[in-house]
């Protein structure tokens, strides 16, 4: 560069320098300084010096101003390229390693991602209306011998005083009955469906979406709404308005309003119709007698509440209204509001108070899935920690070369974000998958929201955290080598740093011997009680439900019929279902009664004189009824319970009265489980209906010499000719007993996939370290094969570490899981206490699958030739 | 076919990178421009044209000598790559065949016009 020469004007210069590109200035400028040499001598510096700074202007353009981002940052984003390239040669490299790291966090993922989609599930029942904030069930404690009761029930003169009085609270009101099956029938043809009997106001209520028809179609009594479905069932159509249909053979009604169906998450997905309230409170005696019968507890009561009023506060406002109206205050009856968003998952009381109820299955499976994770990333931590040795000299030229400690940790936290973004697309690839298959065993209908953004959120937001819980911990130790002593060699993991490493692997077998035995004791306890007496014969016994009258005044010769056909043993009706009680009724005196004794309430059976024989129960004491005495028309029959209730010696013979009535008793039978098996047997008292008057259900027992198929095919011809349109559906007694058990049987499986998916993550992280472990002590185990040592004494050098972890995560799980299933088991009254053998074989079990598990990989290594192990390096 | 997107100032760069062969820098592009087409061409314009050309693949460039009368500055040299000879000839083409398209008629009145 000459000096000499005059420069070009300095501003213009230093302006074409600040915005250039830096990849062209260079060019630009050599270009600007020879065109303005060249000028300059043809024309004058002025002349030069002006047409310079035109053309620094002119350069002002998109493609040679520099970009707005600095270089520094193009810098970067080649590291993190780096990083990726790296972990994913890493990932390749290790595939065994990878396979078992990303697959074990899969897993651990759609369990949680499953978890989470049913947790959410569960949070959102009854969401679907719309007035969810606002609904409330009116229910009433009451008080019985020092004991509160909650219940649903409420008695009907509750509604006109409710809307009298407290009219300002409320926006709507709708008594119900409750929901029920019933036939819905179209000249011949008819099915059965569940549905509810209410008020004008309850559609909107509920925000029922209407087909057709507007949603206060009920208003004329003589009126039905269809669900899209029943519509269908009955008509092949939901254009269906007007027409006409019957309700169990009794009301002619004209169809006013087709809805959609109401969705599996909400308490009213039973309500396939609804029917007027008024038009069964006209027709019904019984409801017709309730009208102002305070101490009638037999009805439902839904209220909206007004917009500005709050609930807690006008539950509190109403507590009273009963028990200023009735005049029997007997049991101090006091009325509240249940909120719609308590139904679902907060509906147990205990003496009065909200105790929970669903809400615990949800959290405690919320904790199983958030475990489950942990376990995961547990596991994720252990085999990349372990693989860290593996990569020391990595680590130790890149901080020579220059690598900031922040450096490496990015380089880690970005590799198992790389495996946690692979496990994740897994993780929903098998949630896809499992989602029919999950949705069948928590009878639900879950469906991943793909357009949820709040999905793709906690769904990104679980990569992070995941990714960040399970790389924290490598990153950091990885970084915290120094770099001199990893290059010398003499680096090597020394009993400290394995430390943690046994602590994680304590924990994951401790969480998943816990889990191993909450399993156990739910299935223990479902059996127990599924083993539990019954006091009668289940065995080829059917339930019809009588929903129609046109039985009546015909049992006797239905009763004949059947046994004529030879299919039947016997037939036994009763008011109730075998597997319910449904009416009790108190006001009994007998002598010898406790006068401190307020509740005298027996759940009542009206049974005909072969329901004993139909279902085979056994007479302890006295007799069954027998046409022989017609006075057993005053005659009854106590359970055990009963006799162990009233407290007296010698029950039969014994008078009962009840008002006016004077009943005997002529037998004792042994006690039956018509209600929940965890809870005692109530105490019944069985009257006879030898004239077929109460009757809601036909038991029958099946002849055991003749095939089901064919026996039912027969009792279905004979309830055609009695009542041709009337559908033939009846239950089968031991399905319907079994379903006390759904609940618990869930509860069951999932704890099952779930703690045999926990027991396999565990495993997986066992085998990864079992096979780091011996290829860590490769040479070590060469010498000792060298000295002479045997193969089992290799073998147990190698498991014994592990064996000693497992039995102490055992010992520490052992009374955990003991305490946490006594509080579960406290919710039985039926229960087995949890035995310290199962707790043992559960260990025992976890010993020898870690013995397994890990004996593959130290065999492995003590079979190798040592030769071998000793040249290679 | 493929679509060659090739400008107006585009092409004439491209043809006189051609005409300088190997000698093809900016400064030498620009004054050949200027004496062949008696057309001013400003050093932006120029330089645009010639980065948006090796966007699109059709020039390559090489650093070349740096000079005295550069203030020490190395040219840049330009070479037409084998697409950017496509593009050109593409161009040419379709030029011609647009030519041969319009009616004799219409030209000769045009070209009276002209005379």
């Amino acid at each position: 560069m000459k000096t000499e020469k005059p420069y070009p004007p300095k501003l213009a210069l230093r302006f074409f320098r600040w915005y250039c590109s830096p990849k062209l200035q260079d060019y630009i400028e050599g270009d600007l300084m020879e065109v303005y040499e060249r000028r300059k001598a043809k024309g004058g510096k002025f002349k030069a010096d002006i047409r310079f700074a035109i053309d620094v202007f002119l350069l002002f353009r998109p493609r040679i101003i520099r970009p707005v981002e600095g270089y520094q940052n193009l810098n970067a984003y080649g590291m993190y390229k780096s990083y990726f390239k790296i972990g994913w040669r890493n990932l390749l490299r290790n595939k065994g390693y990878s396979t078992i790291n990303i697959g074990g966090l899969a897993v651990g993922m759609a369990i949680a991602i499953l978890i989470g989609l049913w947790v959410w599930d569960e949070f959102n029942y009854n969401n679907y209306h719309k007035n969810y904030n606002r609904l409330a069930q009116v229910m009433q404690h009451q008080t019985v011998d020092g004991k509160v009761m909650t219940g649903h029930a409420i008695p009907r003169p509750l509604e006109s005083a409710m809307r009298n009085t407290y009219a300002d609270d409320f926006e709507r009101l709708s008594m119900a009955t409750w929901p029920a099956d019933h036939i819905l029938s179209v000249g011949e043809h008819s099915i059965s469906q569940s549905g509810n009997f209410v008020q004008v106001d309850f559609p909107e209520m509920i925000s029922l979406e209407m087909i057709s028809g507007s949603p206060t179609g009920l208003k004329d009594p003589a009126s039905i709404m269809l669900s899209a479905s029943v519509a269908v069932a009955l008509f092949g159509t939901t254009d269906v308005m007007n027409k006409s249909l019957r309700i169990g053979n009794q009301h002619d009604v004209k169809v006013t309003g087709i809805y959609h169906d109401i969705p599996a998450n909400s308490t009213f997905s039973n309500l396939k119709f609804l029917s007027s309230w008024e038009l069964i409170a006209a027709s019904e005696d019984w409801i017709r007698y309730a009208e102002n019968k305070w101490d009638f507890n037999s009805f439902q009561l839904i209220a909206q509440l007004a917009p500005q009023a709050d609930m807690n506060h006008v539950s509190e406002k109403i507590n009273q209204v009963r028990a200023i109206h009735s005049k029997n205050n007997y049991f101090k009856p006091e009325i509240f509001l249940h909120p719609m968003a308590d139904w679902h998952l907060r509906s147990h009381w205990e003496n009065g108070i909200k105790t929970g109820g669903q809400i615990e299955m949800v959290l405690m499976f919320g904790i199983i899935g958030i475990f489950v994770l942990l376990l995961a990333c547990i596991n994720f931590m252990n085999l990349t920690t372990a693989r860290a040795e593996k990569r020391a000299k990595e680590v130790g030229i890149r901080m020579t070369i220059g690598s900031a400690r922040g450096q490496l940790i990015n380089q880690f936290l970005s590799e198992t974000f790389l495996m946690v973004l692979f496990a994740f697309v897994f993780a929903v690839a098998i949630v896809v998958a499992a989602m029919p298959w999950f949705n069948q065993l928590a009878s639900k209908q879950i469906e991943i929201e793909w357009t949820n953004p709040l999905f793709w959120i906690i769904g990104s937001g679980f990569v992070l955290i995941t990714s960040f819980a399970s790389g924290f911990y490598p990153a950091f130790m990885l970084s915290s080598f120094k770099p001199v002593k990893i290059l010398k060699g003499v680096f090597k993991a020394d009993g400290k740093a394995s430390l943690p490493r046994k602590v994680l692997v304590v924990v994951q077998f401790t969480v998943s011997i816990t889990l191993v035995i909450g399993t156990l004791v739910i299935y223990n306890q479902i059996q127990y009680s599924k083993n539990r007496p019954i006091g009668y014969d289940r065995d080829g016994l059917i339930s019809f439900f009588v929903k129609s009258p046109d039985f009546i005044g015909k049992y006797e010769a239905l009763r004949l019929a059947l046994k004529n056909t030879g299919a039947v043993v016997e037939i036994g009706t009763s008011t109730t279902p075998l597997t319910q009680i449904w009416n009790n009724s108190g006001g009994y005196s007998w002598p010898g009664k406790d006068p401190t004794l307020q509740s005298t309430d027996f759940g009542i059976i009206d049974i005909n004189h072969e329901f004993g024989k139909t279902l085979n129960w056994k007479i302890l004491e006295g007799r069954d009824f027998s046409h022989d005495f017609p006075s057993d028309s005053l005659a009854v029959i106590l359970n055990e319970a009963s006799v162990k209730f009233m407290n007296v010696e010698n029950p039969v013979g014994l008078e009962i009265t009840n008002g006016e009535t004077k009943y005997h008793v002529i037998g004792v039978v042994e006690d039956m489980i018509m209600e929940s098996p965890y809870l005692p047997v109530r105490h019944n008292m069985y009257f006879l209906d030898g004239h077929y008057r109460y009757v809601n259900w036909i038991n029958m027992k099946l002849n055991p010499d003749r095939s089901t198929s064919e026996s039912l095919a027969a009792i279905e011809s004979v309830f055609k000719s009695f009542a041709p349109s009337l559908p033939f559906d009846y239950k089968f007694v031991d399905t319907e007993y079994a379903r006390k058990f759904s609940n618990e049987e869930l509860v069951g499986k999932l704890a099952y996939v779930f703690s045999g998916l926990a027991t396999l993550i565990s495993c997986l992280g066992l085998i990864g370290l079992a096979s780091f472990v011996a290829e860590q002590h490769t040479k070590e185990i060469a010498i000792r094969k060298v000295l002479g040592a045997s193969l089992l004494q290799l073998w147990s050098l190698l498991s014994s570490s592990f064996v000693g972890l497992i039995l102490l995560s055992g010992l520490v799980a052992a009374p955990l899981a003991y305490y946490l299933m006594s509080q579960w088991l406290a919710n039985y009254q039926y229960h087995e206490e949890i035995s310290w053998l199962s707790i043992l074989w559960v260990i025992v079990g976890a010993l020898i699958l870690t013995i397994f598990t890990v004996s593959y990989q130290a065999i492995r290594a003590a079979v190798m030739n040592p030769v071998n192990s000793l040249r290679s390096e | 076919m493929k679509n060659y997107q090739l400008g107006e100032f585009e092409e004439i760069v491209l043809l006189t990178v051609g005409i300088l062969n190997n000698e093809a820098y900016s400064v030498a592009i620009k004054d050949e421009i200027e004496s062949r087409l008696t057309r001013t061409v400003s050093m932006g314009a120029l330089h645009t044209a010639l980065l948006r050309l090796e966007e699109k693949g059709y020039l390559k460039s090489f650093s070349g000598e740096s000079t005295e009368d550069r203030a020490g500055r190395p040219r840049r040299y330009f070479e037409i790559t084998a697409l950017g000879k496509k593009a050109m000839l593409y161009a040419k083409e379709t030029r011609e065949q647009l030519w041969k398209a319009i009616p004799k008629a219409v030209l000769e009145y045009q070209l009276t016009i002209g005379n």
